[in-house]
């Protein structure tokens, strides 16, 4: 079932365009890997999903972005409720400089969830807990988030994103600060996670897309190039260029 | 004579750069060289220019009173004081130089003949030297040049020790400052008792001037407390808070959150030209355009307002700050990574919220240390106080009256004449240094409250 449907969407930076007639179909609960050379407008894409484009000024977005049939690419969208539906993780871990169950919290909070505080301590157990990090830090929720490993600080981040029950997880190449220990670890979550939310994970790894996704999008200078189940993409695929990257003839 | 000298030094040295490294090149033609070929320049410069200018510059400290120990040997049978010899010394000078208007001895005449003599010789004695040096380092060095010898080692030594002469006095000039800050307070307080400088409640020096004479005990006791002066100089710095915090900061985060990059670009400068206004200039703006107007104002609402009121002051002196508050605030929140922000807005927060809960907690450390900056620039300042809230050191907590700090008292006992061993004069050192006390201490606060937070947040 089709969670998000972009058609013909364009973006350009100031007068340089990055994105060329973009539409792709999402689908539900799985996870959906783009992947493609550096630069080639797949961060873009992903930062179209929840708007976070609006904070780049030069940044001007055109088409369609459906989510369950509600316009994404809209002025009277209200972003505020769109990325609390849409949470996303960073390529570079970003925890606030705050405690580890403020970081938890802070979605929460701003968005009114929790009524009590027993309630806002059981919504930091759960997300952590979903992030695999709960036994690690139980005892230290007052310490400094930063303060934590890389790879901790990564599954903070992905605590913090689920804390509010979104429908939507967008990772931008999530595991590319991290060692292969932590990537491994991350990777397990994304798949325990698709249980519940979609997910869009953007790569750079190729091996990552096909271990972790469903379906895979290959982009090239700003256009989706194919677009397909992720086996297919990576055994079969259809267009010549996807083969020579796939194959790690460019890239 | 010296500026021709030291011309000829430099220009030299200029010389000796360019034959260093040109003869660098010749010698690269034989064999390799031991660094680039700069560096031979570089070597030559430094033994042509440093060993004659720090020559100079001893030659140029001792020489006036190596020749005054001459002159005055005449003079040390007739029994004078250290004060006469002075200043027969000056009308000695003063003949040689031909601007001399008074009496004319036979005695004074040759003793003015001798110093021209003496200044000759010296004079001359000091190129011959110089030039002797200049030969024998340059010779020395071309030596060592010819020889292929390391070049590299001895050119860094010698920026090493160039730099280390420089910060060595930095501090000795910081030392020197404070320790004629403390022997003169220290004389003072031998005078006045520490304890009634600090707890007493009236500050008026003029008082224990007496003609002649040693001046009396008891008044000097009541004289010379300063709690109307702290008192006054924390008042004013708390107004000029009031005013330059809010503003400060609240203009700091405009800029550095909201403002696009147009209105950034022209507003950041526009603020900062606040803060290049010279204080002076704050002075009369606060005495003749805000004093009147609060006192205008306080009167219409029936008031009691003087004219040189601690508000007009403080006030003006806030606007002085703003500057520094907003433009460094905005810098350190600028300064907060762009990703914390992205985390921020990704979980659906506003923009407030984000600020309020990630950006301004993140750069807490750097806006307290801006604010005890301001704080202590407040503390510091002197021409607004002395031009628009008064000279008369009132006991006041009353805005709209005028009242006094630490750095105008200062002014006021150190214009006109004074006399140096006088305790009025001496209480400026007194002041200066509680002054300089408490500046320390805000200072000393400023860097443990930011680095307290550094850890927590880093």
């Amino acid at each position: 079932m089709s969670k998000i449907k972009a058609e013909n969407v364009n973006v350009y930076y100031g007068s340089k365009q990055a994105l060329f007639d973009v539409s792709i179909d999402i689908a539900e609960k799985e996870v959906t890997a783009l992947i493609g050379p550096s630069g080639c407008g797949k961060s873009t894409f992903l930062r179209c999903l929840n708007r976070m484009n609006d904070v780049i000024e030069i940044c001007r977005v055109e088409g369609s972005i459906k989510m369950d049939n509600l316009e994404l690419n809209s002025r009277k969208l209200d972003v505020v409720r769109l990325r609390e539906n849409v949470g996303m993780v960073f390529q570079k871990p970003n925890p606030f400089p705050k405690t580890i169950y403020e970081n938890v919290a802070y979605g929460p909070t701003i968005h009114g969830i929790a009524q009590s505080k027993e309630e806002m301590d059981q919504i930091v157990e759960t997300s952590l807990k979903k992030a695999a990090l709960w036994n690690e830090v139980k005892d230290r929720l007052d310490e400094i988030g930063t303060g934590l490993s890389g790879g901790q600080q990564q599954r903070l981040c992905i605590a913090r994103a689920i804390s509010v029950s979104p429908e939507v997880i967008l990772m931008d190449e999530p595991c590319s600060a991290l060692d292969p220990i932590a990537t491994a670890q991350i990777e397990e979550l994304i798949d325990d996670l698709k249980k519940e939310v979609t997910i869009v994970i953007v790569t750079h790894s190729m091996s990552q897309a096909a271990r972790v996704s469903q379906k895979t999008g290959f982009f090239h200078l700003g256009k989706l190039i194919e677009f397909g189940p992720t086996d297919k993409i990576f055994k079969n695929p259809d267009n010549q260029q996807t083969q020579d990257y796939i194959t790690g003839r460019f890239g | 004579m010296n500026l021709i000298l030291v011309t000829f030094i430099i220009l030299l040295a200029f010389t000796s750069y360019y034959f260093g490294r040109k003869k660098a090149l010749v010698i690269q033609s034989s064999q390799r060289l031991t660094a680039l070929p700069k560096f031979y320049g570089y070597y030559l410069a430094a033994w042509c220019a440093a060993p004659a200018l720090i020559i100079f510059a001893l030659w140029s400290v001792f020489e006036p009173s190596i020749v005054k120990t001459f002159i005055l040997q005449d003079y040390t049978d007739q029994n004078l004081t250290k004060n006469e010899l002075q200043l027969i010394y000056t009308k000695v000078k003063a003949l040689a130089a031909g601007t001399y208007t008074g009496n004319i001895t036979n005695f004074l005449d040759e003793s003015a003949n001798k110093y021209i003599q003496l200044k000759g010789i010296a004079n001359s004695a000091k190129v011959a030297i110089i030039l002797a040096i200049l030969i024998f380092s340059l010779s020395f060095a071309y030596r060592s040049v010819q020889k292929n010898d390391r070049m590299r080692e001895p050119v860094e030594i010698f920026l090493k020790w160039v730099l280390f002469v420089a910060s060595l006095g930095a501090v000795l000039v910081t030392i020197g400052i404070v320790f004629s800050l403390l022997f003169e307070a220290i004389r003072f307080f031998q005078a006045v008792k520490i304890f009634d400088f600090i707890f007493g409640t009236h500050w008026y020096p003029a008082k224990t001037f007496v003609r002649d004479g040693q001046p009396d005990p008891e008044l000097m006791k009541d004289a010379f407390g300063a709690v109307p002066l702290f008192a006054g100089t924390f008042f004013i710095a708390f107004i000029a808070m009031c005013v330059a915090i809010p503003i400060g900061l609240l203009s700091g985060i405009y800029l550095s959150e909201y403002a696009g990059r147009g209105i950034r670009k022209y507003a950041k400068p526009i603020i900062e030209i606040l803060a290049g206004i010279p204080t002076v200039v704050y002075g009369f703006f606060a005495a003749l355009t805000v004093g009147p107007f609060v006192k205008e104002i306080g009167n219409a609402m029936g008031l009691e307002v003087s004219a040189e009121s601690a508000l007009a002051a403080g006030a003006v002196m806030g606007v002085m700050i703003i500057p520094f508050i907003s433009s460094l605030s905005d810098d350190v929140m600028t300064a907060v990574p762009q990703n914390l922000r992205d985390g921020s807005y990704a979980m659906g927060a506003t923009k407030s919220e984000t600020v309020k809960k990630v950006i301004f907690p993140a750069a807490l450390p750097g806006i307290v240390g801006s604010i005890l900056l301001a704080v202590s620039r407040a503390v510091g300042e002197t021409m607004i106080v002395v031009m628009a809230s008064g000279l008369a050191a009132n006991l006041t907590m009353n805005p709209l009256e005028s009242t006094s700090t630490i750095t105008a008292q200062i002014v006021v006992i150190l214009i006109g004449d004074q006399q140096f061993g006088d305790p009025k004069t001496q209480s400026a050192f007194a002041l200066g240094i509680s002054l300089f006390i408490v500046t320390l201490f805000l200072n000393v606060i400023a860097l443990s409250v930011v680095k307290k937070y550094r850890e927590k947040y880093e």
